[in-house]
């Protein structure tokens, strides 16, 4: 869907975005993360043509991006806004013709939509008679009104309640049943897990870390297990299979151990423990898309 | 082309449905009218007495009593009565005055006692009879037929100002040219400022609400900006179409009972070439709107709310306000001097210098050639120059701009 090759940008002498190269597949939920100021808005802002980079490409479906790509595209900017004084109806139709449709076809878009997401009785409303939160649900039917096939969402859930968040949330996942790409920047690292097939992970305007998010929290195993057993604390003489990063208690006699695997199985750790003690549990660790975050981005700190 | 045309028409209809727009189309021809008929009915009521004064004359010289005649609203009343008794009756009525000759009235003045301070118009009127009775008695006593001498000044000559053109001679209303240049220099330096201003705010206003991102993504800059520019600027000359229509009707209807100076006016302004100036105000609008309104765009587009405009607002002002000051005050009464030319060559003073020389109709065609063409390219160079500046500027939030930043701006790539 979207080729990103060797992006560079610069602001008077800042780097915004360095030799960044992406690839977003078609249909796929796409994760852009990055602390604040990694360079994920100039990359949305490259993709949405609103600044041009200084060199690399960016294909669209195969072509050079152009200005024909920016019917396909709906765009949700994380400062959010629309015209305060204008009625609501007046205003998605007015946007939605900006991206090419008729007033007929966004008229017959926005029933659709009012109905789905019950806002009806706003059409005649302006925007600064709204609270914040219908505010953004507003603005988000301006993003999908016409139709993308490309759909960039920055921060979507920022502002909303999470009633809203949820509401809009399936909103997103219904439009990517339906074929849309969905690219989505954002710190949120729940929603990651949650939503995302892939994800690229760009820190002072290098990217560090992209692929898809299964592959990634597996490469980042790094042979860690909880065990989880119940009787008597054991005590180690060092023996053991494992190193042990850290024990707790747990309730009812349960004990807890967060270890290290230098080599061996879990299979080795069974075959060690089994006669000394009763398990409850050996799960092994993979890291969270946050841990990986983190992680990351204090390494190349 | 299509979504600049979208642009225009949502600027266009956003404003024009505005109650403001409508009461401004409205009220500003009347408020003119209205101050019409004003200034007519005030100076009406001073060409007249409202009520009938009484003036009664002690005339020790015994030349003039029964010759002053009543005038309207004037009585003149002889009387015998002391000075000093006549004084008290003052008191008792506002309306009369008490006019006193004295025995040797070539020399001592002749004194005209009322309560309150007599209008020009009774005074006036008093000393015309007077002096012609004086005259009258002056001829008598010289043996001087007073009768032929009337019939002599009878013979009245008129100068009329006549203006040699190529088109002949035509009557050469200095005056009403003078009303018509200030008019139109008020009108474009006002319009100007009124309809950039309004771009302005626009700007601002996509940029702080933050809808400017999301209108950004669709359409180019330099198309919102082209869009809002033209929006505004229909919004002006609708306007001013109503202004015009509004006011022929009304000129139509109070032209009828037009009287005195005001049908004069009205008269001479018939004999300017209307269309000629309307073409001229016409073209320097748009051109003078085209050219400010685009550095105001970029004003608005360098700021973050409306109260940060100031330092660069002062630089753009200065020469309209510069134009102004000069037009009202000096170039109107020497509309060919070479200052006057040389402003109105100048394209960000020419709008208001040149709409000054116009009505005077002296304006070489080279000279009106020129400066047009310098209007045109004064309009493409600022609207280059803004559009460099509001690409950039529309989407810096929270930083404070200079002019050197403007300028960083202005260089940046694409």
């Amino acid at each position: 869907m979207l080729s990103i090759r060797n992006i560079v940008k610069e602001y008077a002498g800042h780097r915004a975005l360095n030799d960044v190269s992406l690839e977003i597949e078609s249909g796929k939920i796409f994760g852009l993360l990055g602390p604040n100021g990694a360079g994920k808005t100039s990359l949305i802002r490259i993709i949405n043509q609103i600044t041009a980079p200084d060199s690399g490409e960016v294909y669209f479906n195969g072509e050079r991006l152009n200005q024909s790509h920016i019917e396909h595209i709906g765009y949700l900017p994380e400062e959010r806004g629309l015209y305060k004084k204008m009625e609501i109806g007046e205003q998605m139709i007015y946007l939605a013709r900006l991206k090419g449709l008729t007033r007929t076809e966004a008229t017959a878009m926005l029933k659709f939509w009012f109905e789905k997401l019950g806002m009806e009785t706003w059409w005649k409303k302006k925007i600064e008679e709204l609270s914040k939160g219908m505010q953004q649900k507003a603005q988000f039917v301006a993003t999908v009104l016409h139709k993308p096939d490309l759909i960039i969402l920055d921060e979507p859930f920022s502002g909303f309640d999470p009633v809203n968040a949820d509401l809009i949330k399936n909103e997103i996942l219904e439009l990517n049943k339906q074929g849309a790409t969905i690219l989505f920047s954002t710190h949120r690292m729940e929603s990651v897990e949650e939503l995302c097939d892939s994800i690229a992970l760009i820190n002072k305007s290098h990217k560090i870390l992209d692929g898809r998010v299964k592959h990634i929290r597996n490469s980042y195993k790094n042979e860690t297990y909880l065990l989880e057993y119940t009787g008597s604390k054991l005590t180690f003489d060092g023996a053991q299979p494992f190193s042990i990063v850290s024990e707790t208690e747990g309730e009812d006699d349960s004990h807890i151990i967060k270890m290290k695997l230098n080599g061996s199985t879990a299979n080795d750790v069974l075959q060690y423990l089994l006669p000394k003690t009763r398990i409850n549990m050996l799960q092994e660790v993979i890291p969270t898309m946050n841990e990986i975050f983190i992680e990351k981005v204090n390494l190349t700190a | 082309m299509k979504k600049v045309l979208l642009i225009i028409q949502r600027e266009y209809i956003t404003r024009v449905r505005k109650r403001a727009f409508l009461v401004m189309m409205f009220a500003v021809p009347l408020l003119i009218a209205g101050m019409t008929k004003l200034i007519a009915y005030v100076s009406k009521d001073s060409d007249q007495l409202s009520k009938p004064q009484k003036v009664k004359v002690i005339d020790e010289s015994q030349l003039f009593s029964g010759k002053l005649k009543n005038a309207k609203n004037i009585i003149f009343i002889p009387t015998d009565e002391p000075v000093e008794k006549a004084k008290k009756g003052l008191d008792k009525d506002e309306d009369l005055s008490i006019l006193v000759i004295s025995k040797d009235y070539a020399h001592t003045p002749v004194q005209f006692l009322s309560k309150k301070k007599p209008s020009l118009v009774l005074t006036g009127e008093v000393e015309n009879q007077m002096n012609e009775i004086a005259s009258t008695n002056t001829m008598l006593a010289n043996h001087i037929d007073t009768a032929l001498l009337n019939q002599a000044k009878k013979n009245k000559v008129n100068v009329n100002a006549l203006e040699v053109t190529d088109a002949g001679t035509k009557d050469a209303d200095v005056g009403t040219s003078m009303g018509v240049g200030v008019a139109c220099a008020i009108l474009i330096y006002m319009s100007l400022f009124i309809y950039g201003a309004q771009v302005m705010r626009g700007v601002i206003e996509e940029k702080t609400s933050r809808i400017i991102e999301v209108i950004i993504s669709s359409v180019k800059p330099f198309q919102l900006m082209l869009g809002k520019i033209i929006g505004v600027g229909l919004v002006g000359l609708t306007q001013f179409s109503a202004w015009i229509i509004l006011s022929i009707i009304a000129t139509k209807i109070g032209g009828q009972h037009a009287t005195g100076g005001m049908a004069q006016f009205l008269v001479t302004l018939q004999n300017l070439p209307f269309g000629y100036i309307l073409f001229c105000f016409l073209f320097y609008f748009i051109t003078g709107y085209l050219l400010y309104s685009a550095l105001f765009a970029a004003v608005g587009s360098a700021v973050d709310s409306e109260t940060e405009t100031q330092q660069f607002m002062f630089p753009i002002t200065m020469p309209l306000l510069f134009t102004y000051l000069l037009s009202v005050t000096v170039l109107f009464r020497a509309p060919d001097s070479p200052l006057a030319v040389w402003l109105s060559m100048i394209p960000f003073t020419a709008p208001i210098a040149m709409m000054i020389r116009v009505p005077f109709g002296g304006v070489p065609d080279w000279q009106l050639f020129l400066s047009m063409g310098m209007m045109v390219i004064g309009f493409l160079f600022t609207t280059y120059v803004a559009a460099r500046i509001y690409r950039v500027g529309v989407l810096m939030y929270g930083k404070k701009a200079s002019f050197k930043e403007l300028a960083k701006w202005f260089f940046y790539k694409e």
